[in-house]
C-alpha cells in the first residue's frame, strides 16, 4: 500500500502572550491508501492542531518548529498558502465538527456543493456539474436529492447537514480526508447513521482518512489504526485490535475504563484523576506521570521513548521497559449484555 | 404513592404557537413520578421534548394541559405558585448543558456560587468559608474563588454550576444534558460526582441525556421519550435488559461499543 501522508518528528508551537504553547510535540505518523487512522485524546491534547498544521490552516501565531510533512511523496512543509490552496480539496479535504458553522445559511445546499465541484473542474459544462452534484448527494445517502438540492441548510437536520458537508469535502476527489470530530455534535442515533455512511463511503472510495475523536467507542467501528494522543504527543499507536484488546499505555487504559459500558456493574466509574497539563511549560519527564497511578520515579525525570510491542504497535511508557515491574491492564472482562 | 413521590407529572402537554394557525405539540400527555432521593433519567433524541418537560417542571414554561405536583402543590396554578414561590425557588435547582452561557462571564466564581444564597437565605451574602465548602463539595479548591468562568475548562465550569445549584440545599435538581458537551473522560468524572453528591445530600435528580450509556450507570429509573411522548418507562435495569419499544431498541443499538470486532459486524449487518 502506498503511503499517502507522513509526518516526521513534527513539532508545532503557538506563540502567545503568555508564552510558547507546544501544541504538537515530535509526532511521527503515516497514513496509507484506503486506511483510517483515528487520533484519540482529550480536548486540548493537540489532535486538532496536528490536523490543521498538516492542512496549513493554523493562525499566524503558530509555527512549525521542526519536522517534515510529506503528502503523496511531496514535501509540503514549507509550502505557502498559495501552493496549499491548490492542494486543498484536491489532495486533502476536511470535515469539521459543527456542520452549521461550515455551511453558508444563505445558499442552497445544491449551490454549495456545486461551488466545490466547480472549483476543481473549471471547464465542466453546466449539465455535467448538476449531474455530479446529484451523484455526490447520492453517495452520502441524502434521500430525494432532486428535492433536497434546492433547500437551505436550516431545512436540513443535523445529520443531513453533516452529510452535505461530506459531499462538499468529496467534491474534488481528495486522496486524504481529515474528519475532525464529525459526529460529536450529533445525537447517538444520528451518530450511528453518520458513522455507517462514513464507513461505506470510505470503503467505496478508498480515501486515506484521519479521524479525530475523543470517544474510543466511536472509533472502534471506524478505525483501522488508532493513535492515542496526550499533551501533544502520540503515546500509543497500533492497529485497532491492538489498542482495544491489548492496550499498553496507562492513559489508554484510563480512556477505555471511563467508558461506562466497560465498567458495567461497578459502583463508581474509574476515572483519570486531574486535568491534562498546560502545554506552555510541559512538565519534565513523562507529561502523564502526574495522573498515572502506575508512575515510577523515572517517569518524573525522563521522558519515555517509544517502545515497540509488535511491528505495528508502539507505546511510550516506562512500564514497557524490561526493568519495570509487570503491570496487568486493569480493564475487566468485557460484558456488553445483549 | 402520594407520600413518597416528590414530583408528580400528570398528563402534561405543551404546545408552541409558531404562527397564527401553526402549532407544534412539543410534549403530549406525559406522566411520570420522581420519588424522594431517586435519580430519574429522561432520554430521547433532540426534538423529542425532554427539555420542554424540564422547563415545565421548573415553571419556565406554562404547560398547555396537565398538572405538575411538587410536594403535593400544583405548581402550574399561578395562585399556588405565588403562595409558595420562595420555597419552590429554593428547593428546585437547574443545571444546564452549556455552562459557558449559563454562568455570568463577568462574575467571579465566588460570587456565582454565593448568589442564590444571597438572594434566598435572607441573611445576606454567605461568608467565604461557606463558599469554600460548597466548592470543595464539587472538587474545586479555594484557588478557584477569584477566577472568572472563562478561565476554567468545560468540566470545571460545570462543577461550578453544580456548586451553585447545591448551595440552597435543594430537594430536586433538574439537569438538562449536563454532560453532553464534555469529553468522555470528563463525563465519567461528572457522573461519579453526581452519584457521590446524591448519596451525601439525598436530593432527587432528574437527569436528561441522549446518551444511554451514562444513564444506565447513573439512574435508578429511566423514561424514554420519542416525538413528545413517553414511550417507555421503568427501572433502568429492566429497560436495558428488555427494551419493549422499537425506539428504545434503536437507541440501545446506537451506543458505540469499544470493541472493533463487534462494531465491524454491526456495520455489515446494516
Amino acid at each position: 500500500m502506498r503511503e499517502l501522508l507522513k509526518t516526521e518528528h513534527l513539532s508545532v508551537s503557538f506563540f502567545t502572550k503568555s508564552g510558547e504553547v507546544e501544541a504538537v510535540r515530535d509526532v511521527s505518523l503515516t497514513v496509507e491508501e484506503g486506511e483510517v487512522l483515528a487520533i484519540v485524546g482529550e480536548s486540548g491534547c493537540g489532535k486538532s492542531a496536528l490536523c490543521k498544521s498538516i492542512m496549513k490552516l493554523l493562525p499566524k501565531t503558530a509555527k512549525i518548529k521542526s519536522g517534515k510533512i510529506l503528502a503523496d511523496g511531496i514535501d509540503i512543509t514549507d509550502y505557502t498558502q498559495r501552493n496549499m490552496s491548490r492542494l486543498r480539496g484536491a489532495l486533502f479535504s476536511m470535515i469539521f465538527q459543527d456542520p452549521m458553522t461550515s455551511l453558508n445559511p444563505t445558499m442552497t445546499i445544491g449551490k454549495q456543493i456545486e461551488e466545490a465541484v466547480r472549483i476543481h473542474n473549471k471547464k465542466m459544462p453546466k449539465k455535467q456539474v448538476k449531474k455530479k452534484v446529484l451523484e455526490l448527494m447520492q453517495l452520502v445517502e441524502i434521500d430525494e436529492p432532486e428535492v433536497r438540492i434546492s433547500q437551505y441548510p436550516h431545512e436540513f437536520s443535523g445529520g443531513m447537514r453533516q452529510r452535505a458537508v461530506m459531499a462538499i469535502a468529496l467534491a474534488g476527489n481528495p486522496k486524504i480526508l481529515f474528519a475532525d470530530e464529525p459526529t460529536t455534535a450529533l445525537d447517538v442515533t444520528i451518530q450511528a447513521q453518520i458513522l455507517d455512511v462514513f464507513r461505506r463511503i470510505q470503503k467505496k472510495l478508498g480515501i486515506a482518512t484521519v479521524f479525530i475523536s475523543h470517544d474510543l467507542g466511536v472509533v472502534a467501528g471506524v478505525a483501522d489504526r488508532v493513535a492515542v494522543m496526550y499533551a501533544g504527543k502520540i503515546v500509543e499507536i497500533g492497529t485497532a485490535e491492538e489498542i482495544f484488546y491489548d492496550p499498553r499505555h496507562p492513559y489508554t487504559w484510563g480512556l477505555l475504563q471511563s467508558l461506562p459500558i466497560l465498567s458495567r456493574g461497578k459502583e463508581w466509574l474509574p476515572t483519570l484523576p486531574g486535568m491534562p497539563p498546560t502545554l506552555i511549560h510541559p512538565p519534565k519527564g513523562d507529561a502523564f506521570a502526574e495522573r498515572n497511578a502506575y508512575a515510577m520515579r523515572i517517569d518524573y525525570e525522563k521522558e519515555p521513548p517509544m517502545f515497540q510491542v509488535t511491528d505495528t504497535h508502539y507505546a511510550a511508557t516506562w512500564l514497557l521497559d524490561e526493568r519495570a515491574p509487570e503491570v496487568k491492564a486493569p480493564i475487566g472482562e468485557r460484558r456488553y449484555g445483549k | 404513592m402520594e407520600n413518597n413521590s416528590l414530583l408528580d407529572v400528570q398528563h402534561l402537554s405543551h404546545m408552541f404557537h409558531l404562527k397564527r394557525k401553526m402549532t407544534v405539540k412539543a410534549i403530549d400527555d406525559v406522566s411520570f413520578q420522581i420519588k424522594k432521593g431517586e435519580i430519574y433519567g429522561l432520554v430521547g433524541e433532540s426534538g423529542s421534548g425532554k427539555s420542554t418537560v424540564a422547563r415545565c417542571i421548573m415553571n419556565i414554561y406554562k404547560p398547555s394541559e396537565g398538572e405538575i405536583f411538587y410536594k403535593g402543590i400544583p405548581i402550574c396554578k399561578n395562585k399556588e405558585f405565588r403562595k409558595n414561590r420562595k420555597m419552590l425557588q429554593m428547593t428546585r435547582q437547574m443545571i444546564f448543558q452549556d455552562s459557558a452561557s449559563s454562568l455570568n462571564p463577568r462574575m467571579k466564581i465566588e460570587d456565582i456560587v454565593a448568589e442564590p444564597l444571597r438572594i434566598y437565605s435572607g441573611k445576606g451574602r454567605p461568608g467565604k468559608k461557606e463558599i469554600e465548602k460548597q466548592l470543595e463539595l464539587v472538587g474545586l479548591d479555594r484557588s478557584y474563588m477569584e477566577k472568572y468562568p472563562c478561565e476554567l475548562s468545560g468540566g470545571q465550569r460545570q462543577r461550578v454550576a453544580i456548586a451553585r445549584a447545591l448551595s440552597t440545599k435543594p430537594e430536586l435538581i433538574v439537569a438538562d444534558e449536563p454532560i453532553a458537551s464534555l469529553d468522555v473522560s470528563i463525563q465519567a468524572q461528572m457522573v461519579n460526582l453526581f452519584r457521590k453528591l446524591q448519596k451525601e445530600q439525598g436530593f432527587s435528580f432528574l437527569f436528561i441525556a441522549h446518551d444511554l450509556s451514562m444513564v444506565e450507570f447513573l439512574c435508578d429509573r429511566t423514561g424514554v421519550m420519542y416525538h413528545g411522548k413517553l414511550v417507555e418507562e421503568g427501572r433502568t435495569k429492566d429497560i436495558f435488559a428488555h427494551p419493549e419499544h422499537e425506539y428504545t431498541k434503536a437507541l440501545l443499538a446506537a451506543v458505540p461499543i469499544p470493541d472493533p470486532r463487534i462494531e465491524r459486524q454491526k456495520g455489515e449487518v446494516l
